[in-house]
C-alpha cells in the first residue's frame, strides 16, 4: 500500500500519542473509579477503599423504593423498545422509498426529537398530559420514551437499507409475493443487525432517560434514573455507586459484546 | 401502444407506493407529533398574557436581569466546553486513525465504554470525584501539589470537567469517520513535493478535514445549550442554565409562560446554529 512512503519519527508524534493516552484515561478513568468505591465499608466514599464491604449493594437490594424504580425503568425500557422499534422500521422502510419534497420534510420530522432540547420536550409533554391524565401513567412515559427513540431506530435502519439492494424486493414482488411478505422474508433477515442496534438504542434511551421522566414520571411509576437523580440533588448517597457500578458493568458488557460481534460479522 | 400501456401501470403503481409508504409513516409521526406538538402549542401561548396577545413574557426577559445573567451563562459555558472538546477532541481523534488496526480498536472502545454508560451515571461520577473530600483533592493533596481542598464539585470549573466528558465522545466518534475517509495519498503527494509533514497536515490534511470540525464542532455547542442534568448536579446551585430556569419556572412557580418564552427563545438560537451547521455543510459540498 505504502508507494511512497514517508518516514515520520514516533517521536516527532509523541506529544499526540502523550494527548491520546490523557484524553482516554480522562474518558475511562471516572466510569471505572466508581466500580472499587462502591464497595468501600465506610459512609462516605473512598478510594480505594479502606474496608471493603457489600453494605452499598445490600442497601440496594433491600430497599423496597429502589427495587420498585428499578422494575419500572426496565418495564419502560422494554415497553418503549417493543413500541419505538415496529414503528421505526416501518418509518425508515417508507422514507427509503419515497421521494421528494414531503419525504424530505418527513425525514426532518423523525429527526426532531434529537434536535429539540430535552427540557424543551419535557414541558410540552407535561402540559399535554395533564390535560389528558397522562402524568405518572407508565403508557405516558413509555410513548414519550418511544418518540425520543424513534430516530434512533430510523437512523440505524435507514444505513442498514442503504446497503440493500431494493431490487430484490421488487423481484420478490413481481413474482407474486404480498409487499408485506417481501418484506419479511427478503428485506427484513438483510437489514437485522441494524435493527438490532436500532432496538438497543430504544432501549437504552429510555433507560438514561431523566429530564422528561423528571416531569411525568413520578408516583407508584417512578424511574430508575429520576429517583437518583432526586436523591443525588440533596446528597451522594453511596447506594447510588452500587447502582451505577451495576449499569457501568452492563454497559461494559453491553460494548465488548458488540466489538465481539461485529468483529464476528466481519470475518 | 404496448410500451405506453406499461408505462402507464409503472407510474400508477409508483404513485400507489408513494402513497402507501406515506401510510407507513404515519404512526411514527404520530409519536413524534405527540411530544414535538404540545411544544409548539406552549409557544404560541407565550405571546398571550391573561388571555390577550402580548410580549409580556418577552418583555420581562429583557428587563430582569437575573435571566439576561443566565443566557450569558448558558452562552459562556457552552464556548467554553465546545473550545475544550475540539481543542482535545481533534489530536485525539487524529492520534487514534494514525494507531494500528488493534490499537485503534482498543482505543475506539475507550471511547465507547462512556458513550455508553447513562449520563447520569458519570454525572455522578465527577461529583464523587470533585467533591472536597473526593478522589482528587485527596490526590492532589497528598502530593503536594495544594494545601487545602480545592472547590471543583458545587462550580463552572465541575460543570465544564463533566459536560467535557460527556460531550467528546460526541464529537471523537463522527470526526473520527470523516479523518478515516480522508484519502492518505493526498498526504503522500505533498510528502512527495517536499512538504514537511507539519506543513503537509497544515496545508492539506487540516482543510480536508475543517468541514466535520465545524459540524461537530456546531453540535456540541448546541447540545451544550440544552444541558440541564450535568449543571444541575455539578454546579451545585452556582451555575444557571436556560434548561434549569425553565424546569425552575415550572415546578417551583407554574409560570407556564415565562418558562414557554424561555423555551422559544431556547429553540431559535438552536435552530438558527442548526441551520447555519446545514448551510455550511451544503455550501462545503458544492465546493468540492
Amino acid at each position: 500500500m505504502d508507494t511512497i512512503s514517508v518516514y515520520v519519527s514516533p517521536w516527532r508524534r509523541a506529544w499526540l500519542f502523550v494527548i491520546l493516552g490523557l484524553v482516554l484515561s480522562f474518558l475511562v478513568a471516572p466510569v471505572l473509579i466508581v466500580i472499587p468505591m462502591s464497595f468501600s465499608a465506610s459512609n462516605y466514599l473512598q478510594f480505594p477503599p479502606e474496608e471493603w464491604s457489600w453494605r452499598w449493594y445490600q442497601s440496594f437490594f433491600s430497599s423496597v423504593e429502589w427495587l420498585a424504580a428499578t422494575r419500572n425503568s426496565i418495564l419502560a425500557a422494554c415497553l418503549t423498545t417493543v413500541v419505538a422499534t415496529p414503528v421505526g422500521v416501518l418509518a425508515a422502510v417508507a422514507l427509503s422509498r419515497a421521494r421528494g419534497f414531503t419525504s424530505q420534510m418527513a425525514q426532518a420530522v423523525f429527526l426532531l426529537p434529537q434536535v429539540v432540547p430535552v427540557i424543551i420536550i419535557g414541558i410540552g409533554v407535561f402540559f399535554l398530559y395533564i390535560r389528558l391524565g397522562l402524568v405518572n401513567t407508565m403508557a405516558g412515559i413509555v410513548l414519550a420514551h418511544a418518540a425520543l427513540a424513534i430516530p434512533f431506530v430510523v437512523i440505524t435502519t435507514l444505513s442498514g437499507l442503504k446497503n440493500f439492494d431494493i431490487n430484490q424486493s421488487n423481484a420478490a414482488q413481481s413474482l407474486g409475493a404480498h409487499p408485506i411478505r417481501a418484506f419479511f422474508d427478503v428485506t427484513l433477515p438483510q437489514i437485522r443487525l441494524s435493527i438490532i442496534a436500532g432496538a438497543l438504542f430504544s432501549f437504552i434511551t429510555s433507560l438514561d432517560e431523566v429530564v422528561i421522566s423528571l416531569f411525568i414520571a413520578g408516583g407508584d411509576n417512578t424511574l430508575l434514573t429520576r429517583r437518583m437523580f432526586l436523591s443525588l440533588r440533596d446528597q451522594l448517597d453511596p447506594t447510588i455507586a452500587a447502582i451505577s457500578s451495576i449499569l457501568i458493568a452492563l454497559s461494559i458488557i453491553g460494548v465488548v459484546l458488540f466489538l465481539i460481534f461485529s468483529k464476528h460479522r466481519d470475518s | 401502444m404496448r410500451y405506453a400501456l406499461n408505462h402507464a401501470v409503472l407510474a400508477a403503481t409508483q404513485r400507489r407506493e408513494q402513497r402507501s409508504s406515506l401510510y407507513a409513516m404515519m404512526p411514527g409521526l404520530l409519536l413524534v407529533a405527540l411530544v414535538i406538538g404540545p411544544s409548539l402549542w406552549l409557544a404560541f401561548l407565550s405571546f398571550y398574557a391573561n388571555g390577550q396577545p402580548s410580549l409580556e413574557h418577552y418583555q420581562r426577559i429583557l428587563d430582569n436581569p437575573s435571566y439576561t445573567s443566565i443566557m450569558l451563562n448558558t452562552l459562556h459555558l457552552s464556548v467554553v466546553v465546545t473550545v475544550i472538546v475540539v481543542l482535545l477532541g481533534y489530536p485525539t481523534t487524529y492520534a487514534i486513525t494514525l494507531l494500528p488496526k488493534r490499537g485503534s480498536a482498543v482505543a475506539l472502545a475507550c471511547v465507547a465504554i462512556p458513550f455508553w454508560t447513562s449520563l447520569l451515571v458519570r454525572t455522578y461520577a465527577w461529583m464523587v470525584i470533585l467533591q472536597r473530600n473526593g478522589v482528587l483533592n485527596g490526590w492532589m493533596l497528598d502530593l503536594g501539589l495544594i494545601e487545602r481542598p480545592v472547590r471543583m464539585a458545587n462550580s463552572f470549573l465541575g460543570t465544564t470537567i463533566g459536560m467535557v466528558h460527556i460531550m467528546l465522545p460526541f464529537f471523537i466518534f463522527p470526526l473520527y469517520a470523516i479523518l478515516r475517509s480522508i484519502d492518505p495519498n493526498l498526504v503522500r503527494a505533498a510528502y512527495s513535493l517536499g512538504a514537511s509533514p507539519s506543513r503537509a497536515f497544515i496545508d492539506v490534511f487540516l482543510p480536508l478535514s475543517r468541514q466535520g470540525v465545524m459540524a461537530g464542532g456546531l453540535l456540541t455547542f448546541v447540545l451544550c445549550l440544552g444541558f440541564y442534568v450535568t449543571p444541575q448536579l455539578l454546579g451545585g446551585g452556582n451555575v444557571t442554565t436556560i434548561s434549569m430556569k425553565i424546569e425552575q419556572n415550572i415546578t417551583a412557580y407554574s409560570d407556564w409562560g415565562a418558562a414557554s418564552a424561555l423555551a422559544v427563545v431556547l429553540i431559535v438560537v438552536v435552530g438558527l446554529i442548526l441551520l447555519v451547521s446545514r448551510w455550511l455543510t451544503t455550501r462545503g459540498a458544492a465546493w468540492r
